[in-house]
């Protein structure tokens, strides 16, 4: 696993609840005319790909963790102020990898940029265009090491959105019980039974059995939630819920 | 666990895990580990709360269509009746509330037979394995019930040789004209489903299809160099048009049954050669027999006879 460098993750990146603050899906809402929502959809890109952009960035190009750091956010105050996101065509690509191309050919200037000036040349412009994007798109390593990134952080952000919404609704036993025994236990190879969990809380099994269901209800809504919200169409929605969860939603 | 730390590979794939677990509020289940995944469904092992027992409750991967689960329910009132010591019957049959179909089994333990080919399990055995399934099957066609999806991984084989046919869940009731309860669709699986399966043509699915599957499990249970007989029988069973194919599972039974008393199949037409030599091969003890006592005495009859040494 990637050791993390999250310090300078951006304040929408890190505010759990704010993600599916409207109804249109964030491809949506980053090409709208109203630049409140443009806003609300930037909030929601940036906060959902950041940590998959980074954390890509070194894996896929070697970076330390400060200079992913710059790289990410260079790459997204890059994109806002180029708006290219709005050249995206649902039709001919998911909206992820269209941002891994983009994001790999922004690195790549970059890094060519900075050679050029230790050879001693001027600056050259940056290019940021979709179709200048590096690498190739049917390159399905870098994909995968992406969309993996990218999922992770979709259930990290669904973990806090839980965390949320027990801590809201008075439900912290449920969470507790969701950390110990799916977080925290998941990691062990000798996890903590059900009695065991029942004994340590001092419920009965049934109840911890009960409270765990909820719990995990509420988690996969979460990341249907946000996975909605992430897709730029039904159909792509109902195909990555089938890939990443087993199955179609209604 | 802190906000900061990305949950680690392990942890992410059991939250995926959990999170496809189905939501079984509202039953008397409760899911407790999957037990296989599918393209289709995934079978989990549950526990009923109302009679207290493990159970195998498989999901089907897509909720059901409108409408599709009555007649999904008036499906499993069909399984219910196939009382039969190698049907695996469907106990129970509803939709969760995110609309995926759901059907209760009985919980069976035993390797599977693709496990038990793997493992080496000789022809003899094999033969009476597909023959136990072939008795199964017919038992089904005689309530009504096409079985659609027959193929190793359907077939259990229990700690006392016993045979269970799994996986009843897409079965088709030979009086309706849409397989497990849904529209018109392609159920089965690619190597085991008959051409009519393929094609997704529901009204052409009917006990015939199951004669080719059971083709289809004959020739996946003979390996490389299956006798010919055998090769003919399981040839005969996928004939591309149902018409070529075995009439029934009683007639395919008849002709393995056949095979293993030595006879001649019906799927292999002998001429005077084959004949001879399948006779041989059936009496190849008493052949030998024969021969060494023809020999003996013709060379009793030359050599043995007393006083002709002394001329």
């Amino acid at each position: 696993m990637v050791a993390e460098d999250d310090e300078r993750i951006p304040a929408a990146a890190a505010r759990p609840s704010a993600f599916p603050a409207t109804r249109l899906s964030v491809c949506e809402a980053v090409r709208s005319g109203d630049p409140a929502v443009r806003r609300v959809g930037w909030d929601a890109l940036v906060e959902a790909y950041w940590k998959p952009v980074c954390r890509y960035v070194r894996l896929r190009w070697r970076a330390d963790g400060e200079e992913a750091a710059d790289l990410t956010q260079g790459f997204f105050a890059r994109a806002l102020e180029k708006e290219f996101f709005e050249s995206f065509d649902p039709q001919r690509a998911r909206f992820r990898t269209f941002l891994r191309v983009c994001l790999d050919g922004f690195v790549a200037n970059v890094r060519q940029s900075a050679a050029r000036l230790k050879r001693g040349g001027g600056a050259a412009p940056v290019a940021l265009e979709p179709e200048t994007a590096g690498a190739p798109l049917a390159d399905g390593d870098l994909d995968a090491c992406f969309h993996r990134e990218w999922v992770r952080a979709l259930f990290d952000a669904a973990i806090g959105d839980l965390r949320a919404r027990c801590e809201s609704e008075g439900k912290r036993q449920h969470f507790e019980l969701f950390r110990k025994r799916d977080l925290e236990a998941a990691e062990s190879d000798a996890p903590p039974s059900y009695d065991e969990l029942a004994r340590d809380s001092g419920l009965p099994v049934t109840q911890v059995t009960n409270l765990l269901a909820w719990a995990r209800r509420a988690l996969r809504e979460a990341v249907l939630a946000r996975l909605r919200a992430l897709c730029a169409s039904e159909q792509e929605f109902r195909d990555e819920a089938r890939a990443l969860l087993g199955f179609t939603p209604p | 666990m802190s906000e900061s730390t990305p949950i680690s590979d392990r942890v992410l794939a059991h939250l995926r895990e959990v999170a496809d677990a189905p939501d079984l509020s509202g039953t008397r289940y409760d899911w407790i580990e999957p037990l296989g995944r599918g393209g289709m469904s995934t079978v989990w092992r549950a526990r009923d709360r109302a009679l207290d027992r493990d159970v195998a409750l498989k999901v089907l991967a897509a909720p059901a269509a409108a409408g599709v689960a009555e007649r999904l329910v008036a499906e499993a009132k069909i399984l219910a009746r196939l009382d039969h010591p190698g049907i695996v019957p469907v106990h129970d049959v509803g939709v969760l509330p995110d609309g995926r179909v759901f059907y209760v089994m009985k919980r069976v333990h035993g390797r599977r037979l693709d496990e038990l080919v793997r493992a080496g399990a000789n022809e003899a055995e094999r033969l009476r394995i597909l023959v136990r399934v072939g008795e199964a099957v017919a038992f089904a066609h005689a309530q009504g019930v096409v079985h659609c999806d027959l193929k190793p991984s359907n077939v259990m084989v229990g700690a006392f040789g016993e045979v269970l046919v799994l996986d009843w869940g897409v079965a088709k009731g030979l009086a309706s004209t849409t397989s497990g309860g849904g529209a018109p669709m392609r159920v089965g699986t690619p190597g085991f489903m008959a051409p009519e399966q393929e094609r997704g043509d529901s009204d052409a699915i009917d006990a015939q299809s199951d004669v080719y599957s059971l083709g289809a499990l004959l020739r996946a249970l003979l390996g490389e160099r299956p006798a010919r007989p055998l090769a003919a029988i399981a040839a005969k069973a996928m004939q591309p048009e149902k018409a070529a194919r075995y009439a029934d599972v009683p007639a395919l039974l008849e002709d393995l049954a056949r095979y293993q008393a030595g006879e001649a199949v019906r799927a292999l037409p002998e001429g005077p050669g084959m004949k001879l030599l399948r006779l041989y091969r059936q009496h190849r003890v008493a052949v030998w027999l024969v021969a060494a006592y023809l020999v003996a005495r013709a060379a009793f009859i030359v050599w043995g006879r007393p006083g002709r040494e002394g001329g």
